[in-house]
């Protein structure tokens, strides 16, 4: 049981986060506003999150212009993709 | 130990990743209408092609210049009315449950049922031209259930087995090339309108 609880990531206990997470692992990348859209919250709150899941290194993102918009992609690292499995198989094991 | 929340964390994290990457404003209504289109199509196909001939006797499909072009409209006629429906359920469907009909998941979407279909289209229009009329109808079944199952990732996941049911019947109408209309309508037909009242009843309208 202590095994299982040590595999749980506290970054993703946080549904926004989870969020973030969860759509970023089946896209190649998303933008700011289609993520925001996608979790229905407020531009300061999505950036506060991604910020400290980008200090986890779990994601990372490329800032480009459309004319003369900033535009901000953001995928998942390497890094992400393996928290993020360890942490789904941790809730799968805790609830069988 | 909150076992409750976690199985929430599960239900939303499946529910994102769909919501994401998935088109799912589909609407059943939209199959069904393309099905009856379809069937309403190509028995006026049948009826230009098989016109002034003797039913008891052999048949032989002839085309005319005249033919052709009516042929022509029949099919344009067909697919443009599909298509606005289909627009018009699914844009629909997607106001009801609020969500935005123009997104990544469209495009892609879109772009990866168009690149098998407009192939096809295009190829169709060559054999057409060249006097191949035969294969026609069994080869759009075939490019359309690979546009089908192309897209398929990018939609809700009944399309791929609809899409491959199309590409089988496509292969048998090639086989039995003299069947080349009905097997077009089972599949253009009944099978749109099957999957779509099975879409309907599982995900609304």
């Amino acid at each position: 049981m202590k095994e299982i609880l040590k595999n749980l990531n506290k970054a993703f206990e946080n549904k926004i986060r989870l969020g973030i997470m969860s759509a970023l692992i089946v896209n190649d990348y998303l933008d700011f506003n289609t993520l925001k859209s996608l979790l229905d919250v407020t531009d300061g709150n999505l950036a506060s999150h991604l910020k400290s899941l980008e200090k986890s290194g779990y994601i990372k993102f490329s800032k480009e212009f459309i004319g003369r918009k900033p535009n901000t992609k953001y995928s998942v690292c390497e890094e992400g993709k393996i928290a993020f499995s360890k942490h789904i198989k941790a809730i799968e094991q805790l609830l069988s | 130990m909150n076992k409750q929340k976690y199985i929430e964390d599960l239900r939303d994290i499946k529910q994102m990743m769909n919501r994401s990457s998935r088109f799912i404003s589909l609407s059943g209504l939209s199959g069904i209408t393309a099905g009856i289109l379809a069937i309403l199509g190509a028995l006026s196909a049948y009826q230009t092609i098989y016109a002034n001939q003797n039913y008891l006797e052999y048949r032989q499909a002839i085309l005319s210049d005249e033919h052709l072009f009516t042929l022509l409209i029949i099919a344009s006629t067909t697919l443009l009315l599909s298509i606005a429906a289909g627009i018009f359920f699914t844009t629909r469907k997607a106001k009801r449950n609020k969500q935005k009909l123009w997104d990544l998941q469209t495009k892609n979407l879109l772009i990866n049922l168009f690149i098998p279909l407009v192939t096809g289209g295009i190829l169709c229009l060559i054999l057409l031209f060249k006097g191949f009329i035969g294969i026609i109808a069994p080869l759009t079944l075939i490019f359309y259930g690979l546009a089908l199952v192309n897209a398929s990732k990018y939609t809700l996941e009944e399309v791929r087995s609809l899409g491959i049911v199309e590409i089988l019947l496509g292969l048998l109408g090639i086989y039995f090339i003299g069947y080349g209309l009905i097997i077009w309508t089972i599949g253009f037909g009944i099978i749109h309108i099957v999957y779509g009242i099975i879409m309907h009843i599982k995900y609304g309208s």
